[in-house]
């Protein structure tokens, strides 16, 4: 199995990514330059977090531009794996590929710190490792990261089991104190339709290694690795 | 020349004469401003230089000294470690944001300038208080500010301190750190060897924002200072984050001789410092500058403070594979001029010669002032103060609560969390412990940080201060079990043309020489900031110590958190009624007096030696330094950061708030398993370290007695919520 890391200008969690699918993972791996229009031979692409393009204007605004995203949504309509952290997420939301918006969070403040999720959904390739309800340890990194999308998609992402993760407590209660952004639904990461593209707000690659203070993100990197084994 | 044109500048009628002896002419307007923005404090360190040769600079893992853009550190594996701090104290007085912001744009680019991959910031910060909205809104501003920048850039913010006192409001002092990476055979130096080779421009275009920024650094701030903002430059992190890659790209391909970051004093600063140490000239062409505005002039182009921009001197040939490089990277990259071999700047416009200048009358020439000094009369009154008459506390807890809410001792969350500290994925120990420990990705090292500084006992005694400053950065890098290897300074002080400010400049750096020298971390360069003053009152005294340094194994570090339930305590040096400069003093009996802790630098060595060989042999669970608030808060904050609370029973004849506060030196907390403490007592008895059992981990809430009688027990929970919700209520206002 292999994977791309689109590297745009701007990113700076693409050697994260790397790093954790090369060295943790044991999985072969290439950074994929912006300017690039081709993504074949890929089997899962990664979108990192970072500022892509300074982020002027709005997150990810300038990124679904990018020459390389044409390619990009082409193989998430033909069922590869896209997965977009922090960044990445923005990205996919305004490239179309996944639906809702990011807004400033509501504290208009840029938080770092580790926020507990509850797994909503263990049936997709980013998440059979865990299991539904078990409540997970991620840090997010962000400053607009306060998810929003209108009463009918939300009702339709809900139908759908297309919320994957959400902010909770440490018990799994989701609750306003466990929100850190305002995202509605304390929606921290969602999946499309198809269940092939994954856009989640905290950053997996920060804690997949003990010395870092955390796991959880390796669990999600070893799902789509088994996923992946088991479709074979 | 009209006078007042250049002393508008900031030169002096005799550094004028100077400049026209050294031409043989009257020097022209352009000329006239090179000189002012290379001969200002900031630029040609002309009150400071003599002092700064105090400092010891050598020890064989240093490989790069000051002089350079950043400090080098040999750490192994033919790897090396790169720092720098540097203030950007005025700007952010008057424009907090972009002030904070261009901060950290300036210090990180010093560090790829050397070839480096940067990997952390650290600040070290001053504000006045909080009850003052002026001061709550210039605290917001540099905070975003840094968190814009940094985070933009993928650089962690990993270690800093903050500190409240009115000295500092209307003058904040926002000093920025940046560490880099760097394998040995990449270092490069900011030279402009090679006659005939050309001299290019990379990065961001210039504009007019920022011209005389050094100038302003160089002079007091006062009521008309606001309308200095437009000498604050504005940041643009993006093209900055563009610049590494396509910086370390060119160094990697090895195309060039050297580079120089254009922060202070532009293209003038730049191009003449990286001729002089190459003792050769250049020749630029500023029509050929890429340029965002129309019309500017000559003069403008060469002072401009734009940011994001480097001056480069590429290998022969090189030219065009540079140019592709950042064109890769959507930045400018435009060959402006080339090396010559007569030392001499020849500034053209259009080909139209504009200023003719020797680079190193500019560098070297900068006129040197020896400032008379003068012991400050509020000395004798303040140090001899008698506190025998103080009045004692009834309740120690409620004592130790109001001290835990101190902002000087409370929780910095609410700062640190708008900092992306984790970015990169090497942050093993973060903000909020004793000192950020990174890891070096492929091998088992790690690099500890950290900053310090003490301003307050700098007021009250600058050479104590100054090696304290030294003394406990050193302390912090010891108690995670890294050895300290070398420091970077920012010395912020006053207007040094005042013989008090200049005595309290010379003994600072004294007292940090010698602790220096003890502790075997020579200085590998730094910054001096003066003129830290509004309406005719400086700020404390304020050296800032950012110190590095190796842990050899990364999985033997230590923190400061509590961890098991009956390890025992043990407090190594010893507690002296020392209760002068003190937390305790301020907060509870809002006196800034006395004379601060005495340090015997022999003692320090030994407890910060036995401490990192403890940890090395595995033997302790928890470490932390007793520094401000004293033995109550060390035991509270780790007693708070390890969830788990403690036993404490301490044998002494001191007067109990002097026993739980006093400020004493060279003391570190241990908590060691049961089964270790014969051996840690047996370590320090045969370093002569003095120690002694004070008590054991366990419960949810710290109980101190005193040769038996209980003083206090407070819940850990109750400690960690008026500690972490202090700085957050206050802010709300």
């Amino acid at each position: 199995m292999k994977f791309g890391v689109i590297v745009f200008p701007g990113s700076n969690c693409d050697q994260d990514v790397y790093h954790v699918i090369s060295e943790v993972l044991g999985k072969p791996v290439d950074y994929l330059w912006h300017g690039d229009t081709e993504v074949s031979g890929y089997d899962c692409l990664v979108l990192p977090g970072g500022f892509s393009y300074g982020d002027y204007l709005r997150s990810g605004a300038i990124a679904r531009f990018a020459p390389i995203m044409p390619a990009v949504i082409d193989f998430a309509n033909s069922g590869g794996l896209v997965l977009g952290i922090c960044n990445g997420f923005q990205i996919l939301l305004e490239a179309g590929l996944l639906p809702g918006a990011m807004r400033r969070n509501d504290c208009l403040q840029f938080r770092c710190q580790y926020t507990n999720l509850r797994v909503e959904n263990d049936e997709t390739p980013f998440t059979n490792l865990f299991k539904k309800g078990q409540v997970i340890s991620i840090p997010i990194a962000h400053g607009e990261g306060n998810y929003y999308a209108d009463e009918d998609t939300l009702k339709e992402l809900e139908a759908n089991k297309q919320i994957v993760f959400r902010y909770c407590d440490p018990s799994g209660e989701v609750t306003k104190e466990a929100n850190p952004n305002g995202s509605v639904g304390n929606i921290a990461g969602i999946i499309n339709r198809q269940g092939n593209v994954l856009g989640m707000m905290p950053h997996p690659e920060r804690c997949a290694e003990v010395i870092l203070g955390g796991t959880a993100g390796r669990e999600l990197f070893a799902s789509i690795v088994e996923w992946w084994e088991r479709r074979k | 020349m009209e006078p007042e044109v250049y002393r508008n500048m900031g030169l002096t009628d005799e550094e004028y004469e100077k400049i026209k002896e050294i031409l043989g002419r009257e020097p022209n307007y352009v000329e006239v401003g090179m000189f002012s923005v290379m001969w200002s404090e900031h630029c040609g360190y002309k009150n400071s230089r003599p002092v700064l040769k105090l400092f010891p600079t050598d020890a064989p893992w240093v490989l790069q000294g000051p002089g350079e853009n950043a400090g080098i550190i040999d750490i192994g594996d033919g790897q090396a470690v790169v720092f720098k701090i540097e203030s950007h104290n005025h700007p952010s007085a008057i424009e907090p944001f972009q002030g904070s912001a261009t901060g950290v744009g300036g210090i990180v680019r010093d560090i790829f300038t050397m070839g480096a991959r940067p990997i952390a910031l650290l600040d070290s910060l001053r504000f006045g208080t909080l009850d003052d909205p002026r001061t709550r809104y210039i605290m917001n501003g540099v905070v975003e500010g840094i968190s814009f920048y940094g985070n933009c850039l993928g650089l962690p913010t990993v270690a800093g301190e903050v500190y409240f006192d009115r000295s500092y409001a209307g003058n904040p002092l926002v000093n920025a750190m940046a560490v880099g990476l760097i394998n040995q055979k990449d270092i490069r130096r900011g030279t402009a060897s090679g006659v005939g080779n050309s001299v290019m421009v990379i990065g961001a275009k210039t504009g007019r924002d920022g011209i005389h920024g050094a100038t302003f650094a160089s002079e007091e701030l006062s009521e008309d200072s606001e309308e200095r903002r437009p000498s604050v430059q504005v940041g643009d992190p993006f093209r900055e984050k563009l610049l590494i890659e396509a910086s370390l790209e060119i160094i990697k391909e090895d195309l060039i001789i050297g580079m120089q970051d254009m922060g202070a004093a532009g293209l003038t600063s730049s191009s003449c410092e990286m001729a002089s140490r190459a003792n050769t000239g250049m020749e630029i062409d500023v029509a050929l500058v890429p340029r965002r505005e129309e019309g500017m002039t000559p003069y403008e182009v060469m002072l401009s403070e734009s940011q994001e921009r480097m001056l480069v001197v590429p290998k022969k040939g090189s030219e065009e594979k540079v140019r592709a490089i950042c064109e890769r990277w959507g930045l400018d990259a435009v060959t402006i001029g080339k090396v010559t071999a007569d030392g001499i700047m020849r500034i053209k416009d259009n080909g139209e010669l504009v200023a003719e200048v020797p680079a190193k009358a500019l560098t070297d020439e900068c006129p040197v002032y020896e400032r008379e000094r003068l012991r400050p009369a509020y000395l004798n009154e303040l140090q001899e103060k008698d506190f025998s008459s103080l009045a004692e506390p009834k309740d120690y807890g409620a004592v130790l609560l109001e001290l835990l809410a101190s902002p000087n001792l409370a929780s910095k969350e609410w700062i640190y969390r708008q900092y992306d500290y984790m970015v990169r994925t090497d942050t093993v120990a973060g903000p909020g412990g004793d000192a950020a420990i990174l890891r070096v990705k492929g091998t088992k090292k790690g690099l500890g940080l950290t900053t310090d500084g003490n301003g307050r006992y700098c007021y009250l005694d600058p050479e104590l201060g100054g090696a304290i400053a030294v003394a406990e950065a050193a302390r912090n890098l010891s108690c995670t079990g890294v050895k300290p290897l070398g420091i970077t300074n920012c010395l912020n002080f006053g207007n040094p043309e005042k013989p008090e400010v200049a005595w309290q400049f010379y003994q600072a750096v004294i007292g940090m020489s010698k602790a220096c020298k003890a502790l075997q971390t020579p200085v590998t360069g730094g910054n001096v900031s003066f003129y830290n003053e509004i309406k005719e009152k400086a700020v404390y005294p304020t050296p800032v110590v950012g110190m590095v340094g190796l842990i050899k194994d990364i999985e033997k570090r230590c923190s400061l958190a509590f961890q098991n339930e009956n390890d025992v305590l043990i407090l190594l040096g010893e507690t002296l009624p020392e209760i002068g400069g003190s937390e305790y003093l301020e907060v509870i009996h809002h006196q800034v007096a006395g004379k601060p802790p005495q340090l015997d630098l022999e003692k320090e060595v030994a407890v910060q030696e036995m401490t990192r060989q403890a940890i090395a042999e595995g033997l302790v669970t928890a470490a932390h330094d007793c520094a401000e608030g004293g033995l109550a808060i060390t035991l509270a904050e780790s007693a708070i950061a390890g969830k788990l609370g403690a036993r404490v029973n301490l044998d002494s004849s001191l007067r109990p708030d002097y026993l739980l506060f006093s400020e004493s030196q060279s003391r570190i907390l241990l908590a060691v398993p049961p089964a270790a403490k014969e051996k840690v007592l047996n370590m320090a008895k045969e370093k002569g370290v003095p120690v002694a059992v004070i008590g054991h981990c366990s419960g949810d809430s710290l109980e101190v007695c005193i040769n038996g009688d209980k003083v206090f027990d407070v819940d850990v929970e109750e400690m960690e919520k008026k500690w972490r919700e202090s700085i957050p209520a206050l802010m709300a206002g």
